[in-house]
C-alpha cells in the first residue's frame, strides 16, 4: 500500500484514506465564452500522460476532506512531494535531484 | 426535529476476553465549519477551538474536535443542542459560519478491552498508535468513513453513520470472537 502525506493532516497515512482526483493545475479560463471549441474541448478534455512525475489533485476524502497536490512518478508510484491546493508548483529538478 | 435514533438498544452487544463492544447512549452532535478568526465562536461555545487536526477540547458536557482546517465536531448532551445552535447564530453576524445538527446521522460504538487496540486493525488501514490517547480522527474502517476518538490505551469510541452501522459491528463482532478465540 501506498503510504501518502497530506500536507494538512501534516502526517503521513495510508492510500485507503485518499482519492486520486486527476491532474493538477488545469485553469479554468477566466471568460469561457470567449474561448474557442478548441481551446474549450482542450480546457474540459485534454490531459497529459505523463510516463514519469506527474503533477495530480488527491483527496483526503476518509480524513480532513481537503483537495491537495502531489507529485508522483506514473512508473514507480513513489510521491516525490505533496503540497497545499493553491501553493505554486514546485520545480520538478530539485524534486528529482533529490531522489537521486 | 433531528433526534438522535439508533437501531441497537444500548447495552453491551458483544463482549469478549479480547474486547467489547456496546452502543454508547445517544447524544447531541454537531457539525461546525467556519474559516477566519475563531474568537466570536470560541466566546459563543466558552471554549477554545483546537486548529490541530485530530486534537480534542472539552469544557463540562461539550466537546470539540477539529477534523479538517475549517471543520470541527461538537458533541454534547441532547438537551443542549438547541442552547448551543442559539448562542452560535448570535456570533454569525461576526463570523459567518456553518452549524448543522447531526444528532440522528450517527451512532457511536464504545470499544474497550485489553485488544481493542488490535480490534480496529481489522478494518482500519491507518496505524492506530498514531492516534495519541486524548484525541481523535477521522478515517476509514473497512470502507466506511468513521470518526475515532481514543479516550485511553484501550478505550475508544467509533462514531459512524446510521446506515453503515450494522455491517461495521458484523466485523467488531467477529473480530472480538477470533480475538478472544485465538487467546483461548
Amino acid at each position: 500500500m501506498l503510504l501518502i502525506h497530506c500536507p494538512y493532516c501534516e502526517e503521513t497515512l495510508p492510500e485507503a484514506e485518499f482519492a486520486h482526483a486527476g491532474q493538477a493545475h488545469v485553469v479554468r479560463p477566466e471568460n469561457p465564452s470567449a474561448q474557442s471549441d478548441e481551446e474549450w474541448e482542450n480546457f474540459l478534455f485534454i490531459r497529459s500522460n505523463v510516463k514519469g512525475p506527474h503533477y495530480e489533485r488527491w483527496r483526503h476524502v476518509h480524513g480532513c476532506g481537503r483537495f491537495f497536490n502531489a507529485v508522483r512518478d506514473t512508473v514507480s508510484d513513489r510521491f516525490l512531494t505533496t503540497y497545499k491546493a493553491g501553493a505554486p508548483r514546485p520545480d520538478l529538478e530539485t524534486l528529482t535531484g533529490e531522489v537521486k | 426535529m433531528n433526534a438522535p435514533i439508533s437501531s441497537f438498544d444500548p447495552f453491551a452487544l458483544v463482549e469478549t476476553s479480547a474486547a467489547q463492544v456496546r452502543v454508547a447512549s445517544p447524544c447531541g452532535r454537531l457539525s461546525l465549519r467556519a474559516r477566519g478568526d475563531l474568537a466570536p465562536l470560541d466566546a459563543a461555545l466558552g471554549l477554545t477551538l483546537p486548529e490541530k487536526i485530530g486534537q480534542r477540547v472539552s469544557v463540562g458536557n461539550l466537546e470539540a474536535i477539529c477534523l479538517g482546517p475549517d471543520e470541527w465536531k461538537l458533541e454534547t448532551e441532547t438537551g443542549a443542542v438547541a442552547g448551543i445552535e442559539e448562542a452560535c447564530a448570535k456570533a454569525c453576524a461576526e463570523l459567518p459560519h456553518a452549524l448543522v445538527d447531526i444528532s440522528a446521522r450517527e451512532v457511536s460504538f464504545v470499544i474497550e478491552g485489553v485488544r481493542a487496540a488490535e480490534l480496529l486493525t481489522l478494518g482500519c488501514p491507518r496505524d492506530i498508535a498514531t492516534i495519541e490517547i486524548g484525541t481523535g480522527r477521522r478515517t476509514v474502517f473497512d470502507g466506511a468513513t468513521v470518526l475515532i476518538w481514543r479516550d485511553g490505551e484501550n478505550s475508544f469510541r467509533m462514531d459512524v453513520w446510521n446506515s453503515f452501522a450494522p455491517h461495521l459491528f458484523a466485523l467488531l463482532d467477529t473480530g472480538c470472537r477470533e480475538l478472544a478465540a485465538e487467546a483461548a
